[in-house]
């Protein structure tokens, strides 16, 4: 009844390749983006801001980032959280070393600088394929931790290999990193940054490129025979992908904690970025922030409720708890629907267009 | 971008939680502590009896004294699984708790205190990072609110290498030695790396590095080329949790003698050698506070926490080498409560007072005595510009059931490490705009 898109005629092409075709979508996105810019940084306590909110878009922000290379371009890949400690030394790097370089800037180059070795590490993919594939990221995500570990000019020379991210500003005294900077600059800068980068996602998937992507990962063969160029494609998405994990990175280091180890980007980290976009759906963008919010929000929420729920005393119970629900609930949500939250969502948009009169 | 759906997960979430920060304790005349412990993930079992050690002294001051100077003691956990974001969570989640904040806390890993430091300096809670930690947040200049006694591992590095040259007879016997560094790849495990370098330029030994990646269960390699290539003389160890037990199984597999391959503090606890059994026999390790349960503190804790019914653990756990270090650190915080409360009165204290009481902390040995802990630790004097304040270190050995004292206490060189750590610290202070208070 509310979301139906009856007398809404599309007059011109550009209404037709819309974005959200549908006015009450762009509605919805608009209150969403309304709430996010304006309603929560108001109103959340520092607590949220800092601890659940900023981890929350930074790792949507790095599942996109993978979203693009294996939702859709069907590259699959280990090497995020190599990917995303990439990022964040190349920004330690440039802002230690060239200080009056604008935040923005140094952000900018990091992910270009990760693009770049994340193309080097693409190459094998035009050999190998599917798992394969994944062992040789897994190569990468293991070289690049052991490199910022091995090599102390990374951290320029800090004892113990841990890097802290220097304060920079958005303009004048506006600080968006290091421990000047207020919980909510560090969040709408976070997310300023995300919205963006997620809005060039959304169309790079509508283009030439993005289709490029999809046919490459649908059928190689069939693709190539077609006219895509494979090493094009694939080393694009490399490069697209890397560039959003180590914005990603960037972002985690330097907003968020505030001082790295290359530790902090171990295998896990892949794992669990693997994971958000299985859970939320491969070949989504928006699957990528549900699989984000399930896996950061979830674990934050179920401890907490717990504890609440008087069992403040036992703490270790608390987490193991935490354990076994988030683990019953990953098994539910693949059961239920094993193309991710992101399907489930739009399941539920088609029964709302005939909502309350199915035929 | 976020859809609806999620925005009123978030929106109830909110309602749901936005009550959990003032979900606060029902005394109003009670200082707040909060713990940062792990009972759960890789190193749970070694998280798990610090925090008894501190939750039974906490408990202990509350039953028997009623509090510090009739300020109850509130505390709670919150469980970090030793992973740093977690940590920053519990951090976030604990600071405001209580009706004056947050006294001190106390990260129990160096990574959490790394990505803690900045986050508390802003929120003005001091950090009391007890023999781990960034070691040039001693030099108090820089570092006003991060506190390392009673030692640091740079300090830690001196005193063990003095022991060496102690048993080798004399630092002049150290020229040619080998001595091999065997350390978990991280920040923790790196720290001594540096001081270990400037001695070994110093006194001559040829030091080799074997890190370890975490967890360290796989160190065949490591100690093949240890054991059969480098043949080191003496091999010190920076290891936490199950990497303690493999190195001493993977040192005995090579013949390794077990004399001379020495642990730090984190590397010589029970969880570390009951797993080695009878291989153990002989390993070393350093410590800064006493063993065992055989302190008039260990009679009190059983007789007011233990008989009460209200201990953290098992009973037959007290008095084991992280136990202690749990009770050691619970100890420290509440005597610098205690010193912030001459300065401030007896009331609850901020995080902040609480400084204070930590930046004057005079814990002599008489106080130690009357505390239940004579010779248990060394005396520690802090001061604006020295927060390690002491440094000593003592040498035990495990015989198969209990650990054994086998040398004095080894002070620091603190001609090498201080100016080393002030030096450290200044670079930091540079490079992250900080101008150092005056301390004079």
């Amino acid at each position: 009844m509310i979301y139906r898109e009856t007398g809404q005629f599309k007059t011109s092409y550009a209404a037709d390749q819309a974005i959200f075709p549908i006015a009450q979508d762009r509605l919805g996105m608009l209150v969403i983006l309304a709430v996010a810019f304006v309603a929560v940084p108001l109103m959340a306590s520092d607590y949220w801001l800092t601890t659940i909110l900023l981890p929350f878009v930074i790792y949507g922000l790095a599942a996109l980032g993978l979203n693009i290379l294996t939702g859709y371009a069907g590259q699959l890949s280990l090497g995020t959280g190599g990917f995303m400690a990439c990022g964040a030394f190349a920004a330690y790097k440039l802002a230690t070393a060239f200080p009056e370089l604008h935040v923005l800037v140094v952000f900018a180059l990091s992910g270009l600088i990760t693009a770049a070795v994340g193309m080097l590490f693409g190459l094998p993919s035009l050999r190998i394929k599917g798992f394969y594939l994944a062992v040789a990221t897994l190569a990468a995500q293991f070289f690049l931790l052991w490199l910022f570990n091995k090599v102390p000019w990374f951290t320029n020379y800090s004892s113990s290999g841990v890097i802290s991210a220097p304060p920079l500003a958005i303009w004048g005294e506006t600080y968006v990193t290091g421990f000047e900077a207020t919980p909510r600059a560090k969040y709408l800068f976070a997310l300023t940054v995300v919205t963006l980068l997620a809005l060039a996602a959304k169309n790079m998937t509508r283009l030439k490129i993005g289709r490029a992507w999809m046919a490459i990962r649908d059928m190689d063969i069939a693709a190539e025979i077609i006219g895509i160029r494979p090493l094009a494609t694939k080393l694009s998405a490399f490069a697209v992908s890397s560039f959003y994990c180590g914005v990603a990175g960037a972002l985690w280091a330097f907003a968020y904690t505030g001082a790295v180890e290359a530790l902090a980007f171990d295998i896990n980290v892949s794992f669990r970025i693997l994971f958000m976009i299985i859970i939320g759906g491969l070949g989504s963008i928006l699957g990528s922030f549900l699989g984000a919010g399930f896996i950061v929000l979830l674990p934050i929420f179920l401890n907490n409720a717990l504890l609440a729920m008087g069992m403040a005393e036992a703490v270790a119970l608390a987490s193991h708890l935490e354990f076994m629900i988030m683990g019953a609930l990953i098994i539910l949500f693949l059961i239920v629907e094993p193309h991710g939250l992101a399907r489930l969502w739009q399941i539920l948009k088609e029964k709302l267009r005939k909502w309350p009169f199915p035929y | 971008m976020m859809n609806r759906r999620q925005t009123l997960g978030l929106a109830a979430g909110a309602i749901a939680f936005g009550a959990m920060p003032l979900r606060l304790h029902a005394q109003e005349n009670a200082q707040f502590i909060p713990s940062l412990v792990y009972r759960t993930g890789p190193y749970g079992p070694n998280g798990e009896p610090f925090a008894n050690g501190a939750a039974d002294y906490y408990t202990l001051i509350n039953a028997r004294d009623g509090g510090i100077n009739g300020v109850e003691i509130v505390f709670e956990e919150c469980d970090t699984q030793y992973n740093n974001d977690k940590g920053v969570e519990c951090y976030e989640r604990l600071k405001n708790k209580g009706p004056t904040g947050a006294a001190v806390f106390s990260p129990l890993s160096t990574g959490i205190t790394y990505a803690l430091i900045e986050r508390a300096r802003a929120d003005k809670i001091p950090i009391f990072s007890m023999g781990y930690g960034r070691t040039d947040a001693s030099y108090g200049a820089v570092f006003p609110h991060v506190f390392t006694a009673p030692a640091t591992y740079w300090s830690q590095a001196t005193s063990l290498i003095q022991y060496v040259a102690a048993q080798e007879g004399g630092l002049e016997a150290l020229e040619g030695k080998k001595i091999a560094l065997v350390y978990h790849d991280s920040a923790y495990g790196k720290e001594p790396i540096r001081t270990l370098e400037a001695l070994a330029e110093r006194f001559g030994y040829k030091l080799s590095l074997f890190p370890v990646a975490h967890p360290g269960l796989e160190q065949k390699a490591t100690w093949l080329k240890v054991g059969r290539q480098v043949r080191p003389d003496w091999v010190l160890m920076w290891g936490w949790g199950v990497m303690n037990s493999t190195a001493i199984k993977e040192a005995a597999a090579v013949g390794f003698p077990m004399e001379r391959f020495i642990g730090n503090w984190w590397s010589g606890s029970e969880n570390d050698v009951t797993p080695a059994g009878d291989a153990a026999i002989g390993y070393k390790s350093a410590n800064f506070h006493g063993a065992g349960a055989t302190w008039p503190v260990h009679e009190d804790i059983f007789k007011h926490v233990y008989d009460a019914g209200k201990g953290a653990g098992k009973r037959e756990r007290v008095g084991e080498v992280l136990y202690n270090r749990g009770v050691t650190n619970a100890m420290i915080v509440v005597e610098a409560i205690r010193t912030a409360q001459e300065i401030h009165g007896n009331k609850p204290l901020t995080g902040w007072q609480v400084r204070d009481g930590f930046e004057n902390l005079d814990l002599s040995a008489e106080r130690l005595t009357e505390l239940g802990l004579a010779d248990f630790m060394q005396p520690i004097k802090l001061s604006c510009e020295d927060h390690e304040g002491g440094g000593s270190v003592y040498v035990q050995q495990w015989d198969g059931k209990t650990w054994k004292r086998v040398s004095d206490w080894i002070p620091p060189m603190r001609d090498v490490v201080w100016p080393m750590i002030k030096e450290s610290a200044l670079a930091y202070a540079k490079e992250k705009g900080i101008t150092p208070r005056s301390c004079t």
